[in-house]
């Protein structure tokens, strides 16, 4: 009995891998076949997949430094927290006020590093009030509450705080001040590059190397990773969790106000209420293609996204003769999540997370 | 005992719903002294397009207290918003009908919305002016269009023939890119330019798209770019036609092609905010220059405290004084001061305007054949009074010096 | 003394906070244009002076607990009442002074620079006009007026009290519904010259506002003096008036639900629409997410393929090949969006919880992203959607309105209704039921899981296909913008509001999430502000859901340890997978 049982099962997963499997066939066919297609038409130089290649890193590490935050505070408390585009909105938000009015001084053109550096703290400090209230007025009443219902409180909140901030800035468009020392092109062997993309990935990197110190090396850290494992063992060994917990929430807010920051740079324009939306949504993809809960997983899964909605409208879809690409760059790279959660369930590097925990 | 209560309940219930089925609607609007005359509108006031709303709303205010009152009745402006959608535009048509009080009504300024409410309007009785609706199906008969509905934005068969227009003949263009955004104005209006700009002899090399929300336009000016276009018509709004312009200067192969927006993004921060890569580039839009222009954004900040952000408050007004000047022929005084308002003869008074002198130009609202062999209803801006626009370096600097002059008029 | 008066003193504190919020957000402004009671209170200020109330009533109410009996009438002395009412309002005068505080503030630096909404109206209007430090100080003596009147209702006795609370309760509900009021009213067939001696364009009347408060305090008091004797009454009736009683009961409620749309009007009709459209997707997901416990935040797809197909399969417009009628095309429909339902479900069955949230979140957006495209322009109209879709025929009654469309939408709710309550029972249900428990032990047990999980998806997903077409219907034009994640969210957020897996939860749900915030649409571009505001209260308040189902309840919580066994159970097939190839 227990055998026929076992077989039937069997035979199920077996029909379903082979689905599976024809699927996966079917998609790299697709896609091999528009790659090769827009290769051959010889419409596009080398050199411009190389920029767009760049492009997608730079605006990748954005995705990611906000990815981190989505996956600090699940790898702790096991929950979406959906309104975290809204704390990046927060810091970038913010802070372009400042930057208006330093330009405005006179300030911002004679000390522009100054000025760079009083714009990350801004941001960084009102995107970390704006996560640390969040999770003492919403998320804490609801720290052993069923799964879902953190994660309609989260969705609440991110409503709340883009009308709250439409209701104290406005709902009209800011602007960054331009740093001209970063608007140039690096000329490298034949190559255009443009400096403020290399400032950009380098940037990010700076604070996820930060980061995973701070995870890795320091008693925070390890109080950190204790938690994540089992908050009640964790606060039998003399951890205090709800410290853990805020300062988790902390570490996310400051990288997503770092992140407001360095899309300023990269991409002036467009500061509004909604901006955290977008970013939000594809942050929250990153983090799970990376495996969520993972650090190294986020980073890499907002490179890998922020890659492959540069690169493949043009690459793969305009080979299949599809007209207006790059509207279905966001279909794509949801597309491609599904792929990678088929192959693997738990995300690229969402391996590492489980043994640990095993 | 309980069944009587039951009989006489339920038979009350019915005539209750005997009378509202006798209701009908009320062809004459009554209002007695003392009372507003009560205009609504139907614009976005949240969302993302709830600037167009607000500006709209601004504008209106600076007509009604410019007014001061209308046959000795106080004039009296209420609203619901629509949301810039289809769900909105119809929700808000069915509570503004429901409001007996309503006169006319200024509104949507998404064609969307229009779309979804037009029914509900045109069985209702009561006459609307969009300041801000551009499709073409709206007047045309065939298609969208009944009875009620008028507008005095430009339709897109204009600002589409026009920017195509201009493209060939004074920038000596031969070949053009579109980009849309995937909103029906910006699609319906790169249509426009892309099937004028082939009819005058010129060929479109892509049509590409954005989404919303998108902030990194290198991907699609990359495809874009491959062609080297002499033009690139891209009809979107703030803030993903900022970044279309200020990215553009990276992409090689875009070196020579001209940048042409539309009055999506004709507003007072786009061209501070995109930069120095705005330089030069070149808008199509309403033209709204002139001394009743000058005097009309004095009033507005006056009134509202900040510059009106663009073009879009000014038909508005223009559409409230088309509205109030129709119900100032058709209104009949009685000695107490009571006004009685044919709905019907409203309509009839608003497509008789004629040479309307407003704002934005000299307005008619009659027929129209717009496309040989089609009538269109409803249209009140000609398209004379669009023109071309080019952004100096005074308006970078500052939005203070918005609008530039006008360039090119047809 | 010292602790009551720290009490005080830190709800004051807070709800201070509350009233500089809504201030400097805009709030008090926006709404002063539109009056609870005309001439007499703006809800820009009412809102501002129910907060104080509020903070006073607390105060005394966290103080008076050890001092006062509120409901034994005689027993409070004087002393007692005093140190509530003097408590009271010194919260009051608290939450004033940080508006007498903006006042003071913005006199001397220029905050509208930054905060957009500080504008001089709203100085003006919090100082009453006055200059500022005239202003501020009546500010400061209205909120400890305020804040002791507060203070003062809960001294009362209860039988005095609660009548009185639940007529200001009710005078704000229905001022802020007064535009409805008189549109209804104007509809049912009164009289305006009637009429507006009640409600006026700009607000209730104070005629209008006396009624409405005089009747909430005869409901509450008929309500305190008969309902007990009443219930007791029926309880001793005979068994056969008794069952007289409960078929009354029934048909009066029949009665009522058919009648609805002639009662209340045309606006709350087209919301009742909306709502039921809403029902109908809190059903269907309920049966996705609710039953077979598959986490579902891409339900707007489904909705879109019920929308896109009735559109494409009726509308007159030349995208659509061919023309058939409603309901010829509703099964076609149907099945439609059942092969959806399962396309969407096939790539999805291994994965679970959250993983499952971010795909499905994807396949929504995708849907949207397909009907936008250029590429599917042909077929699905693109960005200018596809128009003149007519309105449904039955035989030659044309059902056009929302008044008329209401019986098309309560037709199908109970339709999804019924198919609901029969699931529930059936061997389908209680096989979803075992694999939302445990899906490996209902594997075992000899449930075919991903028969059944697919199951649920084309069933979720054909129920959602109704509200599609109904919708489709309603808008006679639809656009892909209309199906965008807002309705997924609101769709999940009802069921859990409601209380997950309960089907009446779902009509609460609904009515609270979209009916009321329709029915403010005044509120607009606040009224996103209020929803989060609520979500959020909402779930601290009540995390398992209005019309709690109780098992279900229970059952969440041990979902959490099922995924992350789930996930070790991937990482060690994937371990294994490699050597067996």
């Amino acid at each position: 009995m227990k055998n026929t049982l076992r077989q039937r099962i069997g035979e199920q997963f077996s029909l379903i891998t082979l689905l599976l499997w024809a699927l996966r066939v079917g998609v790299f066919i697709v896609v091999l076949w528009g790659s090769i297609n827009t290769l051959a038409s010889g419409r596009y130089e080398a050199s411009t997949w190389i920029n767009l290649v760049i492009a997608g890193l730079a605006q990748g590490s954005i995705y990611a430094l906000i990815a981190l935050g989505y996956s600090l505070v699940y790898g702790i408390l096991r929950f979406i927290n959906f309104a975290h585009g809204e704390v990046f909105m927060a810091g970038a938000f913010t802070s372009v006020f400042v930057a208006e009015a330093l330009e405005r001084s006179g300030f911002f053109p004679k000390y522009p590093i100054l000025t760079f550096a009083i714009l990350l703290i801004v941001s960084m400090t009102s995107s970390t009030v704006v996560a640390v209230l969040l999770e003492r007025i919403a998320y804490r009443p609801l720290r052993n509450a069923p799964r879902l219902v953190p994660l309609i409180t989260a969705i609440g909140a991110s409503f709340f705080l883009q009308y709250t901030f439409r209701g104290l800035y406005g709902s009209g468009f800011h602007t960054y001040p331009e740093f001209g020392q970063l608007w140039g092109v690096w000329n490298i062997a034949g190559m255009d590059i443009q400096i403020v993309q290399v400032f950009v990935f380098l940037a990010s990197l700076l604070m996820m190397a930060g980061l995973y110190l701070i995870v890795e090396r320091t008693k925070t850290g390890k109080a950190m990773r204790a938690v994540s494992e089992d908050k009640e063992i964790a606060a039998l060994m003399g951890i205090d969790v709800n410290r853990v917990i805020v300062i988790t929430f902390v570490i996310g807010g400051m990288l997503a106000g770092s992140a407001g920051v360095i899309r300023g740079m990269y991409q002036p324009q467009g500061i509004w209420f909604f901006m955290g939306f977008h970013p939000g949504l594809k942050a929250f993809t990153a983090a799970v293609l990376g495996g969520i809960g993972n650090i190294p997983g986020a980073m890499l899964g907002g490179l890998f996204l922020g890659v492959f909605e540069t690169v493949g409208p043009t690459l793969i879809l305009q080979g299949l003769g599809i007209p207006a690409a790059n509207q279905l760059k966001d279909a794509i790279a949801i597309i491609m999540l599904v792929l990678v959660l088929i192959f693997r369930p738990q995300g690229i590097l969402g391996e590492k997370l489980a043994e640990e925990k095993a | 005992m309980f069944k009587r209560t039951l009989l006489v309940l339920s038979l009350v219930l019915l005539a209750g719903m005997a009378i509202a089925a006798c209701g009908g609607g009320n062809d004459v609007v009554v209002i007695e002294p003392g009372e507003p005359i009560h205009i609504g509108y139907m614009l976005p006031t949240s969302g993302g397009a709830s600037v167009y709303g607000e500006s709209a709303i601004g504008a209106m205010n600076v007509l009604i207290s410019q007014r001061g009152q209308l046959l000795g009745h106080d004039i009296l402006l209420t609203g619901e918003d629509t949301e810039c959608s289809a769900e909105g535009g119809e929700t808000a048509a069915q509570r503004t009908v429901a409001d007996p009080t309503i006169v006319g009504v200024i509104g949507t300024t998404c064609s969307s919305a229009m779309t979804a409410a037009m029914t509900t309007m045109s069985e209702s009785g009561l006459t609307v002016i969009s300041p801000s609706n551009t499709s073409p199906a709206l007047t045309n008969p065939d298609e969208t269009w009944q009875p009620g509905y008028f507008r005095t934005a430009h339709n897109d068969l204009f600002q589409g023939a026009i920017a195509a227009q201009y493209a060939i003949e004074e920038l000596g263009a031969s070949t053009a890119a579109a980009i849309h955004d995937g909103d029906p104005y910006t699609e319906g209006l790169a249509t426009a330019f892309t099937d004028n700009f082939t009819k005058l002899g010129g060929t479109v090399t892509t049509t590409e798209a954005v989404n919303k929300g998108d902030t990194d336009m290198r991907s699609v000016l990359t495809t874009v770019a491959a062609d080297s276009p002499d033009v690139l018509f891209f009809p979107i709004f703030q803030p993903e036609a900022d970044f279309i312009v200020a990215q553009s200067v990276e992409i090689p192969g875009l070196e020579n092609t001209i940048l042409f927006s539309a009055d999506g993004s004709f507003v007072a921060p786009f061209a501070p905010s995109a930069g120095q890569a705005a330089l030069g580039m070149y808008f199509s839009g309403p033209y709204v220059t002139g001394d009743k222009e000058d005097t009309f954004q004095a009033d507005y900040l006056a009134a509202n405290g900040t510059v009106p952000p663009g073009p879009f408050g000014e038909h508005a007004a223009d559409g409230l004084g088309i509205l109030l000047n129709a119900i100032e022929a058709v209104a009949e005084v009685d000695d107490d001061g009571t006004l009685r308002i044919n709905r019907e003869e409203l309509r009839e008074a608003v497509e008789a305007t004629t040479d309307y002198d407003g704002i934005t130009g000299l307005l008619s609202c009659g027929p129209k054949e717009l496309v040989p062999g089609v009538t269109f209803r409803g249209d009140c801006a000609t398209g004379e009074a669009l023109g071309v626009f080019q952004a100096n370096q005074a308006w970078i600097d500052s939005e203070d010096a918005y609008p530039p002059d006008v360039l090119w008029t047809p | 003394m010292f602790n009551n008066v720290r009490l005080a003193l830190k709800l004051g504190f807070y709800g201070g906070i509350i009233a500089l919020f809504i201030s400097v957000i805009g709030m008090v402004e926006t709404f002063d244009q539109r009056n609870i009671i005309n001439g007499v209170v703006s809800i820009g200020l009412g809102v501002l002076l129910i907060n104080v109330l509020v903070i006073g009533y607390q105060t005394a109410a966290r103080i008076g607990k050890g001092l006062v009996q509120p409901g034994e009438n005689g027993k409070q002395t004087a002393r007692a009442r005093a140190i509530v009412i003097g408590n009271g309002s010194l919260a009051g005068a608290v939450v004033s002074s940080w508006l007498a505080l903006l006042v003071l503030v913005e006199s001397q630096i220029n905050l509208r620079s930054v905060l957009i909404n500080v504008s001089p109206e709203l100085i003006s209007l919090l100082t009453f006009g006055l200059e500022t430090g005239a202003g501020a100080l009546l500010l400061l003596f209205l909120g400890t007026l305020f804040g002791g009147l507060g203070a003062f209702t809960f001294s009362l006795p209860s039988r005095v009290r609660r009548p009185l609370v639940a007529g200001l309760m009710w005078l704000a509900f229905w001022g802020l519904l007064s535009g409805v009021i008189r549109t209804t009213l104007s509809e049912i067939g009164i009289p305006s010259v009637v009429a507006k001696l009640f409600v006026k364009i700009e607000g209730l009347t104070p005629l209008g506002a006396v009624i409405i408060f005089l009747l909430a305090i005869a409901i509450n008091l008929g309500n305190q003096r008969w309902r007990e004797p009443l219930i007791e009454r029926i309880t001793l009736l005979p068994p056969t008036r008794q069952r007289y009683f409960r078929f009354g009961t029934w048909a009066l409620g029949i009665i009522l639900l058919l009648a609805l749309p002639w009662i209340v009007g045309r606006v709350t009709s087209d919301t009742l629409v909306l709502v039921g459209i809403y029902i109908l997707m809190g059903f269907g997901l309920n049966i996705v997410v609710g039953k077979a416990g598959l986490l579902d935040l891409g339900y707007v797809a489904f909705f879109a393929v019920g929308a896109y197909s009735t559109a494409i399969l009726t509308s007159a417009d030349e995208i659509s090949a061919i023309q058939i009628s409603f309901w010829a095309a509703l099964p076609i429909i149907v099945i439609i969006t059942g092969i959806a339902g399962l396309l969407v479900g096939a790539p999805v069955l291994r994965m679970r919880g959250d993983y499952l949230a971010i795909v499905t979140l994807g396949f929504g957006e995708i849907a949207r992203f397909i009907a936008l495209s250029d590429w599917f322009k042909p077929w699905l109209g693109g960005a200018q959607g596809v128009i003149n879709i007519p309105s449904v025929a039955l035989g030659n009654f044309l059902i056009v309105g929302p008044q008329k469309l209401y019986y098309l939408i309560l037709a199908f709710a109970l339709f999804a209704l019924f198919i609901s309550r029969r699931l529930d029972k059936s061997r389908v249900g209680r096989a979803w039921e075992a694999m939302r428990e445990d899906e490996d032990v209902a594997e075992t047990m000899g449930v075919n899981t991903i028969y059944y999980k697919l199951l649920a998806f084309a069933m979720g997903a054909m129920i959602a296909s109704l509200g599609g077409a109904v919708f489709a219907v309603k808008l006679s034009a639809i656009f892909p913008h209309s199906f965008n994640v807002e309705v997924s969210i609101t769709a999940l957020s009802l069921l859990i509001i409601g209380g997950i897996g309960s089907l009446p939860g779902v009509v609460v749900g609904a009515f609270a999430l979209v009916g009321i915030p329709e029915l403010l649409r005044e509120f607009s571009e606040y009224r996103l502000l209020l929803y989060g505001a609520v979500l959020i209260i909402m779930m601290i308040v009540r995390p398992e859901g209005l019309v709690p189902s109780t098992r279900r309840a229970r059952e969440l919580h041990e979902d959490e340890a099922a995924q992350d066994d789930w996930l070790k159970s991937e990482t060690e097939r994937n371990i294994i997978t490699p050597a067996e190839l």
